[in-house]
């Protein structure tokens, strides 16, 4: 069963902007879905249609096979949604601001207070519960937002840049707890400038630009397309010219670091061997950026769609 | 529509709204109590002594009800506009939004908020008035529903104004330009009867002359206007701003792009 089905979903702006031009997507229950894009790409338009926030120009939305339009008590009960910018009623207390967010999924009374405190523990909030939002960090008010989506215990969870603006240490308890909850049985779908972020927790992969999907396929899949690679190798001697190897470029970076370019066709191991030959030895090895970065600047700059479709 | 979600729901929007209204007392319960204070002393005690007697009620006895319920009305306004564009303004709104409860909910739960201020501002403004005279209630139920209904009606005014509103700016608009000078016009602190004809066929054409009469006549008896006239209109206005609220909310004017 799909946890999110669109179908067709167009959003036409009222100042004539269209941000969504026919999208379809499908992201299975269980799944931990990233959903990427550039600034202004149509990832908040298309989470803010399946949230109830934005009005859509038409086409369909289904969660967990139930219409937003006719079936929308049931498809709501279903998604818990973390927003982009901060949306808390700031003068409100933490405990309160989720104990209320309970009480609009109809959850009341000894069940309300038990998730309000299963949560805000879950997000390190609970000694927080009795402050006002103003006063927590950017980070806790991430991380709040988290325990007030999660407080109906949804089974699609839609997190639109949760990390933005949090440091590394907080960033990696959230991945922690996101993998956590997704194991749990919970549906992820992650929007994120953090293309390591993506690369690291999810399994499939959408990525959406001018308003269209221009790659959705699985994590493993989309990273095998990637035509060239660049690998820093650290040397562990000296070196005073970069050495010509067969079928990758190279260049020196400084006298102990190696810059070399792998097409597809080239496996490491055949790297490694025109290294031995020259009598270079390795240290250690690093991608010179982020693979799935490289993957998407290339989408997103080219829009040569059709050259790494599946 | 799942009736139990709903009422668990509306609940804690007016568990919301009344913790809200308790914890800025001091912008909420005591200026209206200070105004109102202030009404009672200078319009009552030291020019009512001059006025003497209107509709056979000491002047103070007579503009009791109408200050009660210009208090009212005020604050049920001020609530729902001030809670439901501040929410609208610092996105929380957004929670209520992204829930399955319904939008009549979500109107109702505000209107709610709004009736229950109106009704504690109320109270305490009826308090202070028997400080300075004294009230008999002629007829209860009168006096109870019509309070309850301009209430309501004004909730709901305040919904729709928040609901349009853009910027601070435009949620003091109404209360001062049309509001305000509507309740002095609406024969709070005077007898219709006194103006000229023509002046008194314009001033019933002031929802809140109805109101205020009304609510006069559930307390001492007495009114310029038809009882009946003013439960019509009362009534009328409810479901009319209630309709109007709800299309604005399904269409999402105001609050969803």
């Amino acid at each position: 069963m799909n946890a999110l089905t669109i179908k067709n979903l167009r959003k036409t702006y009222d100042n004539g902007n269209q941000a969504l031009k026919g999208i379809n997507l499908n992201v299975a229950a269980g799944d931990f879905y990233a959903l990427l894009g550039p600034n202004g790409a149509g990832k908040t338009t298309a989470i803010g249609i399946v949230s109830s926030l934005v009005n859509k120009t038409s086409g369909e939305v289904e969660i967990f096979g139930h219409s937003i339009d006719t079936d929308f008590e049931a498809a709501k009960s279903c998604l818990g949604l973390v927003p982009q910018e901060i949306n808390l009623n700031l003068w409100d207390t933490v405990g309160n601001i989720v104990k209320n967010q309970a009480g609009y999924y109809g959850i009341g009374g000894k069940v309300a207070r038990e998730r309000v405190e299963k949560y805000l523990r879950a997000l390190r909030l609970w000694d927080r519960r009795d402050d006002i939002a103003r006063s927590l960090s950017g980070g806790m008010k991430r991380r709040l937002m988290i325990a007030r989506a999660l407080v109906h215990e949804p089974r699609l969870l839609i997190l639109d840049e949760p990390t933005a603006g949090v440091d590394i240490e907080i960033r990696r308890s959230m991945w922690e707890y996101l993998r956590e909850i997704n194991a749990a049985g919970t549906t992820i779908i992650l929007t994120t400038h953090y293309l390591e972020e993506a690369e690291s927790l999810c399994r499939h992969i959408g990525i959406i630009d001018g308003g269209r999907i221009i790659e959705d396929a699985k994590m493993s899949t989309v990273l095998r397309k990637l035509q060239r690679e660049v690998l820093i190798l650290s040397l562990a001697g000296d070196i005073t010219e970069a050495p010509k190897l067969e079928g990758f470029k190279t260049q020196l970076r400084d006298d102990c670091e190696l810059e070399v370019e792998k097409g597809p066709d080239r496996d490491i191991n055949d790297l490694f061997e025109q290294l031995n030959k020259h009598g270079i030895r390795v240290v250690s090895m690093r991608n010179k950026a982020n693979r799935l970065e490289e993957l998407f600047m290339r989408l997103v700059d080219s829009k040569q769609a059709p050259e790494v479709a599946a | 529509m799942n009736i139990a979600l709903n009422l668990v729901a509306v609940r804690t929007i007016i568990h919301k709204e009344m913790s809200r209204v308790l914890r800025i007392w001091i912008q909420t319960i005591v200026p209206p109590a200070i105004t109102m204070t202030l009404y009672f002393i200078i319009f009552g005690n030291l020019i009512g002594r001059r006025i003497g007697s209107m509709g056979g009620f000491d002047y103070m006895q007579y503009i009791a009800p109408g200050l009660i319920m210009m208090s009212v009305i005020t604050n049920s306004y001020g609530n729902v506009v001030s809670s439901f564009f501040g929410a609208k303004f610092s996105r929380h709104i957004e929670e209520m939004l992204v829930s399955p409860m319904s939008n009549a909910t979500i109107i109702i739960g505000h209107v709610a908020g709004g009736v229950l201020r109106g009704m504690l501002v109320g109270a305490l403004v009826t308090i202070i008035a028997l400080f300075f005279t004294r009230l008999e209630v002629a007829h209860p139920f009168i006096m109870v529903s019509v309070v309850l209904l301009s209430s309501i009606v004004f909730s709901l005014a305040g919904f729709i104004n928040a609901v349009f509103a853009k910027k601070f700016d435009d949620i003091s608009i109404v209360p001062t330009f049309v509001l305000t000078p509507l309740t002095y016009l609406g024969g709070v602190f005077y007898s219709i009867s006194m103006l000229p004809e023509f002046w008194q066929n314009v001033s019933k054409a002031n929802p809140i002359l109805y109101m205020v009469n009304a609510f006069r006549y559930g307390i001492l008896g007495t009114s310029d206007i038809s009882i009946a006239h003013a439960y019509t209109i009362l009534l009328g206005f409810v479901v009319l701003l209630f309709s109007a609220s709800f299309y604005l909310m399904k269409k999402g004017v105001g609050i969803r792009e």
